[in-house]
């Protein structure tokens, strides 16, 4: 199996994990959120994790981006310059830097990952800025340019995000995070709050962006239908542990766990 | 005798072994419900294979097999994948989706379409992914709706509106675009007019041309008659009762 491994040429391109979790848990007193969740994701890839409320999901997410501390096991991510790095090694500074360049975070309420106050322009440009760009109208051009990408009429750009709409914020969030070019994002249930139309709308531009940028996704959501959507591989959680993980259309249209069976079975037809 | 036989398994581009597949029914008490066994048949390059049974005898479920959306039980699902061989019932998920990318295409009965993706982009979306300029794909797109009598006035339009016999073009265009060296159909002909399926038997002759390895359901006895090389009788892999 190794040596096919090595004869299969598009193995080889993406060979080393991006981010690496061993036997991450996380306990509060007495009750285990997360228990003993190890994997690997590699670039360009899209992993989803479902569960219902209370699964230990948006622990796990957070546990993953370095924004909780585990009490057991550990991350590490492969920084831009190829080296691999526990992230609990990581210094306040470092981790900072990380969050604001190779990563992104696209919260479920945009009111969370945005200034509501400042203009949407702002929002976009003060993640290059605190990248090191100065020059005014690169950063202007560079924030237009990404407001069309997320269809966000131009004409709105001097506009605060407490002006917009649900789904123009979602998307305003969404530029906001991409602007910097980061390898990894994650997102916890980016369309829970939004109407089904605005929903469908939103699902095929972080599709289509995920795709022409090859971007690796880690997304938290309890919607199948967005899972299958936009993921690759998809893993189960209950109780904090993963019961059933692979490829999404193979958990999907062939699940083998019993609580697998009835998240499938739960969702209404189109 | 055994010379040959080892040379068709060395240069089969599917070839699957003893494959088993039962589904347990956990919401239904666990109850098991056997679906195939002992699945065992080769496919060369250049070549159709048509499975027969009645409905229910499992042949959707081979054809999910080895699409790698079904998994398992054991039993192998070798796939030649880039000059090497691949199992896809151990595989990592990474793998199949490689195998997806640059070996195995799959025209399912209905089109899953995305909302609002522009017909002529379904249709494209598979050699863009493979590195192919958008304008050139979309041009090859072009090319094969007209081909398969879809006016051009719908191209721009996402398919999800159109009736069942023009998503299933869509669908079939979508499937035939690619170099891909397998093709699986699961009833490509099923809503088509005569016409349409005269074009479609002449797609698969093309692809046979070019050495692709087909595996097809088909019921029509008189499209099978055309495209199959071969039969494969799917009940001799029923599940003893």
């Amino acid at each position: 199996m190794a040596d096919q491994d090595l004869a299969d040429p598009d193995m080889r391109e993406t060979d080393q994990p991006l981010l690496v979790a061993g036997s991450l848990s996380k306990s509060y007193g007495r009750i285990a959120a997360c228990r003993d969740v190890s994997f690997a994701l590699y670039p360009g890839e899209v992993l989803a994790i479902v569960g219902e409320s209370g699964s230990g999901k948006s622990t796990l997410l957070q546990l993953l981006s370095g924004q909780l501390a585990a009490s057991g096991g550990h991350v590490s991510y492969r920084m831009r310059d190829g080296v691999t790095r526990d992230l609990a090694t990581l210094g306040e500074a470092e981790r900072r830097f990380l969050f604001r360049t190779d990563w992104g975070f696209v919260h479920q309420d945009p009111a969370q990952g945005l200034r509501m106050a400042v203009s949407a322009g702002a929002n976009v440009g003060e993640r290059l800025m605190a990248v090191g760009w100065n020059h005014y109208g690169r950063i202007r051009d560079t924030a237009s340019d990404w407001l069309t990408r997320v269809e966000i009429d131009i004409a709105r750009i001097d506009d605060a995000p407490r002006t917009y709409s649900g789904g123009m914020r979602q998307r305003l969030q969404i530029a906001r995070n991409l602007v910097t070019e980061p390898r990894l994002v994650f997102m916890d249930e980016p369309t829970g709050g939004l109407d089904v139309s605005v929903q469908a709308r939103l699902l095929d531009l972080v599709r289509s962006l995920v795709a022409e940028l090859g971007l690796a996704v880690i997304i938290v959501t309890h919607d199948l239908a967005v899972a299958r959507l936009l993921s690759h591989r998809v893993m189960v959680m209950k109780g904090g542990r993963v019961i059933e993980t692979g490829l999404t259309d193979q958990v999907l249209d062939d699940p083998r766990e019993p609580y697998t069976q009835l998240l499938v079975s739960s969702i209404l037809p189109p | 005798m055994s010379l040959s036989s080892m040379s068709i398994a060395m240069t089969a581009m599917i070839d699957i072994a003893d494959a088993n597949k039962t589904f347990t029914m956990h919401l239904q008490g666990g109850i098991e419900l056997p679906v195939v066994s002992g699945v065992t048949f080769h496919v060369n390059p250049g070549e159709c294979v048509v499975l027969s049974g009645p409905s229910g005898a499992g042949k959707s479920s081979i054809l999910k097999m080895i699409f790698g959306n079904y998994r398992c039980d054991s039993g192998r699902i070798g796939i030649s994948h880039r000059g090497a061989l691949i199992d896809l019932a151990t595989a990592e998920p990474r793998q199949i989706l490689n195998v997806r990318r640059a070996t195995i295409g799959y025209v399912s009965q209905f089109l899953r379409a995305v909302p609002r993706v522009a017909t002529v982009d379904v249709v494209a979306e598979p050699l863009i992914v493979n590195g192919l300029a958008r304008a050139e794909a979309q041009a090859r797109a072009g090319q094969l709706l007209h081909h398969l009598n879809i006016p051009e006035r719908l191209w721009q339009l996402p398919p999800a509106t159109f009736s069942g016999g023009e998503q299933q073009r869509v669908n079939i265009a979508r499937g035939f675009i690619s170099d891909l060296p397998v093709l699986l159909l699961d009833e490509p002909t099923a809503s088509l007019d005569a016409a349409n399926r005269a074009v479609v038997v002449e797609l698969v002759a093309e692809k046979k041309r070019r050495g692709v390895a087909m595996v097809a359901i088909v019921h029509d006895d008189e499209i099978r008659h055309l495209i199959a090389d071969r039969i494969v009788d799917v009940t001799s892999f029923a599940v003893a009762a």
